[in-house]
């Protein structure tokens, strides 16, 4: 059998050779996916078809396959962040905390439901199921800077920042 | 890496410590972070260089009574201080040697009086990021003497006498398992640590692996000596950036040190450690549905039998046990399975974390010894509901637990108590409710968690939380009638007995609980229109209000 020869990179930009490089890694074993979308994603900030079908070869694994991975993790986004994200945890002492009402005022102010970006692409409203800090709920996180003991005011002061920039 | 050069290093840490006259210990967990602890750390440095005292200025893990944070405590001392900022860096560098800085200082006697640290018994001690202060403190000492001095089966069995109970939430034996995959035939074996902690409101294995990673690192070494595995895995949360971050560190530290990688100690045995991210699948909690996640697949569990001990990672017999499960595992073998048996209830063994949170005054982390009242967690460590307002129940096991009321609260914490009052033990996320929480809503929304967590792998978790959770929002909207409860309750029964793993077994517990301790705010919504707690906006409809004028 000859042996394997992973795809030529999709292009010269330097992000592939990184995900590259964790593939090679793992000797580009089909257990690596998992591993491989995380270093795409956090290269390129979401995943999309033309990475999926590079990671998808190069591993030897089935389209199919890899495009379940993706999809079944909610880690994994198949559209481009905003410039902004702002991420609400919706975890348990959160929830009991009043985190419904940041979103709701969140969803309000933006015109977009969770899991959203406007249309100028400024500002990604998500929520996370628990970032681990519940001791100090409700938690949002400020393009991964985390804030505790949040109100709806703060959350609207800081989207009205974003908006003016 | 040999027991003396162990010894060495200890020695050599205490030296160093002993250089200077004061320590001020900086709380950097999470919760402390997200409120300066850093400025007030790179505060600290500037003014103990320009006091010219010397002071050794250390960043800890996790301190406790994260709602006090940030937190500092200033040893020789031991004074704990809370609220602090960078501001009050020079009044505290000012009192060393002196009277305790009193605005700072907290009391916080009650709360620590009660618990007993195993598992945190570093946490707020050591630099997670420096091995030697964490061989200071007896650090791999338990991997090296049972290297040299003791046999797998020894190991096995100190575990087994310990009466260790998995930690993850099951409660399953260690000892026994340990002793199923020990026993396994097959050449290569897998020691898994579940660190993909997806329960929402449980941060105590974040806070171990960021805190304490070393600790995590020798237990999964000492399970590998004991079953017989040179390779393990430590499945972590992509969404804890920092664990892995410390994970990555602790096991290129012990790579350093000789203490992983071939002939450890000088003895035949190897051993290996590779992180794995997660990638938001609660699922992936569930032990079948991790190990496909570790080998890139979705994380949809499988039937059991084979277990993982007998068929597991790459189909080779697996050890997986949770992150608190091997923090617990040095002491033991440090300290022998007596000491640990001597902990606890009857049949719940040592001691356990919570993390404390939702409505009540202490949030944080707690260790308690198995066995102590959920009032006295509540009431004396947690300080009670604040702000006038009346505790309603607490709810521990995360979205597959239950709710327990207060006139339940002075049962003993353990495994089997917990089950009976129709919830679990879990991973150990202990979030308090009050008069302001609606008890309805509150299951709809575990429902909903699970709902959207269910893999989709079998009918009864798939469909049947789908189901559940539009008979909950009916009663939480007002059209829900006696009918829908009557169905919801068979449903429940459906989904517990028919679904192939824990998450759908599980899945209909807080509904459960809540039925059972709560049934008359199901009524009052179904029957009444209205809900006690004012959470749910139900909209009395039309036709009702025209019955009633008629």
């Amino acid at each position: 059998m000859p042996a394997f020869t992973p795809p030529p990179l999709p292009s010269d930009d330097k992000r592939w050779k990184i995900v590259n490089g964790t593939m090679r890694k793992n000797g580009f074993a089909r257990h690596a996916l998992i591993e491989t979308l995380h270093t795409v994603q956090s290269s390129f900030g979401y995943l999309d078809d033309e990475a999926i079908r590079f990671v998808a070869r190069s591993l030897r694994v089935p389209l199919s396959q890899a495009y379940g991975v993706v999809t079944f993790y909610h880690y994994f986004s198949l559209k481009p962040p905003g410039k902004h994200t702002v991420t609400i945890c919706a975890g348990t002492a959160c929830y009991i905390k009043g985190a419904d009402k940041l979103v709701a005022a969140a969803e309000k102010r933006l015109g977009i439901p969770q899991g959203q970006t406007t249309q100028d692409g400024k500002i990604s409203l998500m929520t996370a199921r628990c970032v681990g800090a519940c001791s100090r709920a409700p938690v949002v996180l400020r393009d991964g800077e985390v804030m505790g003991e949040v109100t709806s005011g703060q959350v609207l002061e800081q989207l009205e920042r974003w908006a003016v920039e | 890496m040999t027991i003396e050069e162990l010894e060495q290093i200890a020695k050599s840490v205490c030296q160093e410590n002993e250089k200077y006259d004061f320590e001020v210990n900086v709380c950097m967990d999470l919760a402390c972070s997200s409120q300066g602890a850093q400025q007030l750390k790179d505060a600290l440095v500037k003014a103990a260089e320009t006091s010219g005292k010397n002071v050794h200025i250390r960043r800890t893990g996790c301190m406790g009574p994260c709602s006090s944070g940030p937190l500092v405590r200033v040893d020789p001392e031991e004074a704990l201080y809370h609220h602090v900022n960078a501001d009050h860096a020079e009044a505290i560098v000012n009192s060393l040697g002196g009277a305790p800085v009193p605005d700072l200082q907290c009391d916080l006697n009650e709360h620590f009086d009660k618990q007993v640290r195993v598992v945190l018994e570093n946490a707020g001690y050591i630099d997670p990021e420096k091995i030697d202060e964490y061989i200071a403190r007896d650090g791999y000492k338990a991997l090296l003497t049972a290297l040299t001095e003791m046999t797998p089966n020894g190991v096995v069995h100190r575990i087994t006498e310990s009466g260790l109970r998995g930690r993850g939430g099951g409660g399953y034996p260690t000892g026994l398992k340990w002793g199923t995959v020990a026993k396994a035939s097959g050449d290569v074996k897998y020691v898994v640590c579940n660190g993909d902690e997806g329960d929402p409101g449980a941060f105590m294995d974040r806070s171990v692996m960021e805190g304490d990673p070393h600790r995590v690192i020798e237990g999964m070494a000492l399970a590998a000596y004991a079953v017989g595995a040179s390779k393990g895995f430590i499945y972590v949360r992509a969404e804890y950036p920092t664990a892995v971050g410390r994970l990555t560190a602790g096991l290129r530290d012990a790579r350093r040190r000789g203490l992983l990688g071939n002939n450890i100690c000088n003895t035949p045995f190897n051993f290996d450690i590779e992180i794995r991210l997660g990638a938001g699948a609660f699922v992936c909690g569930e032990e079948t549905a991790l190990l496909a996640s570790i080998e890139g697949k979705r994380g949809t569990p499988r039937p059991r039998p084979p277990y993982p001990a007998v068929s597991g990672l790459f189909g080779k017999p697996t050890l997986i046990n949770n992150v608190e499960t091997y923090a617990n595992i040095a002491p033991i073998v440090r300290n022998g399975g007596k000491w640990f048996a001597n902990m606890g209830s009857e049949r719940s063994k040592g001691t356990k974390v919570f993390a404390l949170t939702g409505k009540i005054a202490n949030t944080g982390l707690v260790e308690v010894p198995m066995g102590i009242k959920l009032r006295e967690i509540i009431e004396v460590i947690g300080g009670g509901v604040p702000g006038g307002h009346t505790f309603k129940a607490v709810q521990t096991g995360g979205p597959s637990g239950g709710c327990i009321p207060a006139e339940m609260l002075d049962v003993g914490v353990s495994y089997d108590a917990l089950v009976r009052l129709g919830s679990i033990m879990g991973s150990g996320g202990m979030i308090v409710m009050d008069d302001t929480s609606c008890m309805v809503n509150v299951a709809r929304f575990f429902i909903e968690f699970c709902m959207t967590e269910s893999c989709g792998k079998c009918i009864p978790c798939r469909a049947g939380t789908a189901q559940m959770f539009t008979l909950l929002t009916r009663f939480c909207n007002g059209s829900g009638t006696m009918d829908d409860l009557e169905l919801l309750e068979s449903l429940c029964s459906t989904v517990k007995e028919a679904s192939l793993c824990g998450l759908g077994q599980t899945a209909p517990n807080p509904v459960l609980s809540t039925l059972k301790y709560f049934r008359n705010e199901y009524i009052e919504h179904i029957v009444h229109k209205r809900c006690p707690a004012g959470v749910c906006n139900i909209q009395a409809p039309v036709t009702d209000q025209k019955e009633v004028l008629a």
